[in-house]
Formats: structure tokens, C-alpha cells, sequence
């Protein structure tokens, strides 16, 4: 136990840096609190004027909201069951001794490190584009119609650019936790009869549940917020087809102008954002106890 | 049954040679415990046994079958690790039930035999909860009912009590022995503790730098210690060793005397020397004498004597109990 003594000075010392940091967050965030009840168009400079929830009602009740939310949950959803699915699986095979292990693993971290615009310019020129592209490429050899991914399944084409971003730190953070699994307890499920599969589900899946969930829970942090992406390869469209709640808010401000609109939207975010994280501390939350 | 043979058993780990032909015969049912120093390979020869590592070259015999190309669930052996590597995400129940979940035994039957073991081991209140949940004791005595449950033909143990507390582990040796002595099952036990050795075995085998230096009872090992390795292991405190002049009287290059076989003598008749200091047990006294050229001797007293550090004593050696060991440290025996 600290004494009294250090204890003040402890928090002498501290108090500028947090003080600092709780400035930061705090100045943003009643700006945009205050421009979300203005009537603030880029348009119209200096008329501002104070309009209550207005905003509020007209973000939540433009059509493309219902649609940008659903593309929001259906995009996190997707892309964390991919880089589970496919993570865990992964991280079992980087696992086993190798030639060469080292460079394989540097080479399965790699996309984590391309900034997201380079990699959805990569993937939207290099390997989808209907004429260009890889697959393209690929499908006139088999004799098949190449597919515009942009065009014919423009999210399913955004949450393949996601999550082979976002596989890499997926798989990193089950390796890791693989390496900490106990030699001996696999030793010992193995003179209890126990063959690879009944090792994998009995000890090494609830040994992952752990880092299972921090993937998930640190993940859908990011993923909620996804715009380079989008902005790069669809512009949110065809249509509304793959808005998501960034995306919309981005195309109030800077499309429309909306600066009002744009700030309720974002604050509207932070919610869902909240709520979102408050279900999933509940549900899998309980995995981080002890 | 459960009689274990080794055969010229080799072990190398890329050029390291681990085990140096190992030979062994284990009888069915007895209590072996293998001892010697850390790193003397004695994890490596057990796990050699276990199946949890590939020969070099020889044979490993269970019950005259050879077993070195049968995976470790075959070979009908149980282990008890040293970190006991329970199962951290099942309950007591689910630890002790999991092997013979694996070996495809009907539901009522691994109950039946789960309780019966838990029972042999006062596991029965803990059976719901999780190993983290329960004290080193009762973790441990998870893992023996671990090995227990599926009647194996020899239980394996690798430091079972090392990371217990000193009452609770002379508690669980005597446990581990009588259960043995109860199911009648062969069983292999790893330690470097001497005394656990001693106490605990009916045949000790001595490892020294993956060779066996001597296998047998412990009061073979005690009274006819075939070379300088053994009679210094076996013991304590420590055997005393003596060379020079006074070995060369009785025609050896050294001769080692049990600190309880020095008797403290009358002036003017054996070895003279100072106590440096006297530790007074009660039950015991150990003397550290300084006895000029021969070194720094051990006396074990019986019950209180009376001397303190300073005092100028003799010491004289039981001959009936001398130790004379050759230049190469091998026994001379008469
Ligand atoms: N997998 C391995 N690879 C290389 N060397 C090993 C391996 N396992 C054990 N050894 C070496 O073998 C020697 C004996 O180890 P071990 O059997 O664990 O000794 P003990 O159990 O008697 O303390 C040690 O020197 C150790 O470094
Ligand atoms: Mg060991």
C-alpha cells in the first residue's frame, strides 16, 4: 500500500496528462453536441440558428438510415465471422513447426500494415476489376462470365477487402494465445486417448475463448467505423447498397453540407456504438472474467 | 499385470546423448522410483516409458511386448505430471472422466467409476468445480484419480509433490504409497528428493548423467553403494569421504563413513579435529568437525550431546560400517 505522501504525488504528477487528454475528448465532443442543434449549412455561412433535436429528427427518420444501419451490422457481422472462422484455423497452422515459419508468419501479418485506401485501391484495380482484374482474369480462363463485384455484389465485395485486413490481427492475437497453451495438458489429453479433433474441441477451442473475445470485442470497435473502404471502391453505392453509418454521415456533411445533420449523426454513432458494446461485454464478456 | 522391461534403451536430442543405455527390469506391482540430480534424465526415461518421447534405439517391454512403435494412449499407462496439468476448463468430474469419455465407455459406468474414485481420494464435494477453484492438495489428488480411473497397468508419477508445502508432502507420500499398495499397481515414480526415494520405494534406481549407477532396495542402496556416486546420493546428511593416509590402511582411495557411523571417542584415540559448529535437534545433534587434513566431517549424535563449536573432539569411524571405494570410485567389496 502506497503511503499518503506518494499517493498525492502520484496524482500531482498525473493530473497534467489527464487533465490534458480529458480536454481533448471534451472540447469535440461538446462541439458537436452544440452543432447538433444548430441549422448549419456550409452553404449558407453565419445563418446558424438553434433548432433543438431537429436534426436528430431528420437523421433518424431519412430513409437511408434503417438501410445504412442494417449495412453497418451486416458488414461487422460478417467480417467477424470471417476472421474467426478462417483465424482460427490459420493460427493452428502457423503454429506447427515449419521451414521457414518466420517468414510465413511475416508474410500472413503483412495486410495488417497496408493502410486500408492502398488496399482497396489494390483490390478494386488489381484483382476485382471486371476487365483487369485477377479474378477476372481467372474466370475468362475457366470460360466464365467475369463478375462486377462492384456492381453485382458491391458489399459482398467490401466485406471481402474488410476482412482480409482485418484476418491478419485475428490470427495474430489466436497465435499467440495458442503458444501460451499448456505442452503438458495436451500431453495429457493424449495418454487419456484423446486424437487431434477431441484435443482441438475439449482443450484448445475453450482455451481460445478468451482471445476469441477480445478479437470480437476489439474488432467490432473498428469495423463500425469503416469508411476508406467504401469511399475508395463504391462511394457508399449502388444506391444505398453498401452506406454504412460513417459513410452516411460523411455524405451529410460534405455531400449536403449538413454540418447540423452530420454532427446529430455522428452523436447518433456514439450511441449505437454504446449500446452495441454494452450487449456485447453481456454476452461475451463473461469469457474475460478471472 | 504390469511388468515393465527396458532393453538398451538410448535417447539423444540431436547430438546430446540423454539416456545411455538404460536397463531395467520393473516387477509387476512394485513402487520403483527413479532418483538422481537435476537434469540426470530422469523426466527423459519416464517419458520414454510413457511413450511421450521416441526411443533412439532399444526396446521398452510391457509386459513382453514391445512398445516402442505404440502411441501413448496404447500402452495402457497413466501419468501424473508435475504441473498436474489438469484441464482448466472442466470440473473435477470432467478432468477425472475424460479419458475414458476418449476410450468410448457408456455413460453409467464412467459415473460409477468416477464416484468410486473420487471417493478413494475425498474428492466427492469438489466434483462440480474447477481445478482453479481447489487447493494444491486437492489438485493434485485430481490428477492421481485422473490415473486411477482407468486402471492402468503402471502409474507414472514426475515430481508429483515438488510443488507442495513440506507437511502437506509427507502427507501425499504417504498417500500415493498406501493407495498404491491398495490397487497393487505398478507404478514409476520421478524425483530428485532422496529422502522420497527412500521412504517411498521398494526398488530405487539411481540416475547420474543418463547412465543407471545402481538399482535396488533402499537398504540395498544404503548399506552396499556400488560406487562414490551412490553412497554420496543415498543419505543424509551426506557420507562422509575420507582419502590418503587413513584410506590406504584399509587398501582403498577413499573410504566414506555415514555421518551416524562416527562416534564420538575418548582423548588421544581416533581422528582429532574441532567442532566448528553443533546443531542441536533434539532428537539428533549434527556436528561439523574440522578435522585437519581430512576435511570437514559430519557427526550424526544421537539424542543431545553435549559439545559446542570450539570444542576439541576424536571422532572414530564403525569399521563394520566402512565404505572403501577404489581410484575409480567403484565399491571394493571384500
Ligand atoms: N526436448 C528436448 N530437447 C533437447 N534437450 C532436452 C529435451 N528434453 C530434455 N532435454 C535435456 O535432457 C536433459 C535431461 O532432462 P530431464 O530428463 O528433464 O532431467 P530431469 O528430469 O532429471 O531433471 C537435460 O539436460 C535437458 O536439457
Ligand atoms: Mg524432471
Amino acid at each position: 500500500m502506497a503511503t499518503q505522501q506518494t499517493q498525492g504525488l502520484a496524482r500531482g504528477l498525473l493530473s497534467p496528462a489527464v487533465g490534458l487528454l480529458f480536454v481533448w475528448m471534451i472540447v469535440p465532443l461538446a462541439m458537436t453536441i452544440y452543432f447538433s442543434t444548430l441549422r448549419y449549412s456550409l452553404l449558407d455561412p453565419g445563418a446558424e440558428t438553434f433548432i433543438g433535436l431537429d436534426n436528430f429528427r431528420y437523421f433518424l427518420t431519412d430513409p437511408a438510415f434503417l438501410a445504412s444501419l442494417l449495412n453497418t451490422l451486416v458488414l461487422v457481422g460478417a467480417v467477424l465471422a470471417i476472421t474467426i472462422v478462417l483465424g482460427v484455423p490459420l493460427a493452428l497452422l502457423l503454429d506447427q513447426p515449419m521451414i521457414g515459419r518466420n517468414i510465413v508468419r511475416l508474410m500472413v501479418i503483412a495486410p495488417f500494415f497496408v493502410m486500408p485506401t492502398v488496399s482497396a485501391l489494390v483490390w478494386k484495380n488489381l484483382l476485382l476489376h471486371p476487365v483487369s482484374g485477377l479474378l477476372a482474369w481467372l474466370s475468362t480462363l475457366v470460360g466464365v462470365t467475369p463478375i462486377d463485384w462492384f456492381n453485382d455484389a458491391p458489399m459482398l465485395a467490401v466485406i471481402l477487402i474488410v476482412a482480409w485486413q482485418w484476418l491478419p490481427f485475428a490470427t495474430l492475437i489466436l497465435l499467440t494465445a495458442l503458444q501460451s497453451q499448456d505442452e503438458e495438458q495436451k500431453e495429457a489429453a493424449e495418454m487419456d486417448g484423446a486424437g487431434a479433433f477431441s484435443t482441438f474441441f475439449h482443450l484448445t477451442l475453450p482455451h481460445l475463448a478468451r482471445p476469441i473475445t477480445v478479437v470480437i470485442l476489439i474488432e467490432t470497435i473498428f469495423l463500425l467505423t469503416v469508411f476508406a473502404e467504401i469511399f475508395v471502391t463504391t462511394g457508399g453505392g449502388p444506391g444505398l447498397q453498401t452506406t454504412n453509418i460513417a459513410f452516411m454521415i460523411y455524405s451529410q456533411a460534405l455531400i449536403q453540407y449538413d454540418v447540423g445533420s452530420a454532427s446529430a449523426g455522428g452523436l447518433v454513432a456514439v450511441v449505437i456504438a454504446n449500446i452495441l458494446a454494452f450487449f456485447l461485454v453481456r454476452i461475451v464478456g463473461r469469457n474475460l472474467e478471472t | 499385470m504390469g511388468q515393465i522391461t527396458l532393453q538398451s534403451v538410448h535417447k539423444s536430442f540431436g547430438p546430446l546423448n540423454i539416456i545411455k543405455d538404460a536397463n531395467l527390469d520393473i516387477e509387476d506391482g512394485s513402487f520403483v522410483v527413479f532418483v538422481g540430480p537435476s537434469g540426470c534424465g530422469k523426466t527423459t526415461l519416464l517419458r520414454l516409458i510413457a511413450g511421450l518421447e521416441d526411443v533412439t534405439s532399444g526396446q521398452i517391454l510391457i509386459d513382453g511386448r514391445n512398445v516402442v512403435n505404440v502411441p501413448p494412449a496404447k500402452r495402457g499407462l497413466s501419468m501424473v505430471f508435475q504441473s498436474y496439468a489438469l484441464y482448466p476448463h472442466m470440473s473435477v468430474r470432467g478432468n477425472i472422466a475424460f479419458g475414458l469419455k476418449m476410450a468410448g465407455m457408456p455413460r453409467p459406468e464412467i459415473d460409477r467409476k468416477v464416484e468410486a474414485a473420487a471417493a478413494t481420494l475425498n474428492l466427492t464435494s469438489y466434483l462440480d468445480r474447477k481445478p482453479r477453484e481447489l487447493s494444491g492438495g486437492q489438485r493434485q489428488r485430481v490428477a492421481i484419480g485422473r490415473a486411477i480411473v482407468r486402471e492402468p497397468k503402471a502409474f507414472l508419477f514426475d515430481e508429483p509433490l515438488s510443488n507442495l508445502d513440506a507437511a502437506l508432502r509427507v502427507q501425499m507420500r504417504m498417500e500415493v504409497t498406501r493407495l498404491q499398495k491398495q490397487l497393487a499397481t505398478t507404478a514409476i515414480y520421478v524425483t530428485h528428493d532422496q529422502v522420497e526415494a527412500m521412504t517411498m520405494a521398494d526398488r530405487i534406481v539411481v540416475l547420474n548423467a543418463g547412465r543407471v549407477e545402481q538399482y535396488g532396495t533402499p537398504l540395498e542402496l544404503y548399506d552396499r553403494p556400488v560406487n562414490l556416486f551412490v553412497a554420496g546420493f543415498i543419505g543424509s546428511p551426506k557420507m562422509n569421504f575420507v582419502s590418503g593416509l587413513p584410506a590406504s590402511l584399509h587398501g582403498a582411495a577413499t573410504i566414506g563413513i555415514r555421518p551416524e557411523h562416527l562416534r564420538v571417542v575418548g582423548d588421544g584415540e581416533g581422528w582429532p579435529g574441532r567442532v566448528s559448529v553443533a546443531e542441536h535437534l533434539g532428537s539428533d545433534t549434527f556436528l561439523y568437525v574440522d578435522a585437519a587434513e581430512l576435511g570437514l566431517l559430519t557427526v550424526r549424535g544421537l539424542g543431545e550431546v553435549h559439545l559446542k563449536g570450539g570444542d576439541r573432539v576424536w571422532l572414530s569411524p564403525d569399521p563394520a560400517r566402512l565404505h572403501r571405494f577404489d581410484k575409480e570410485g567403484v565399491a571394493i567389496r571384500p
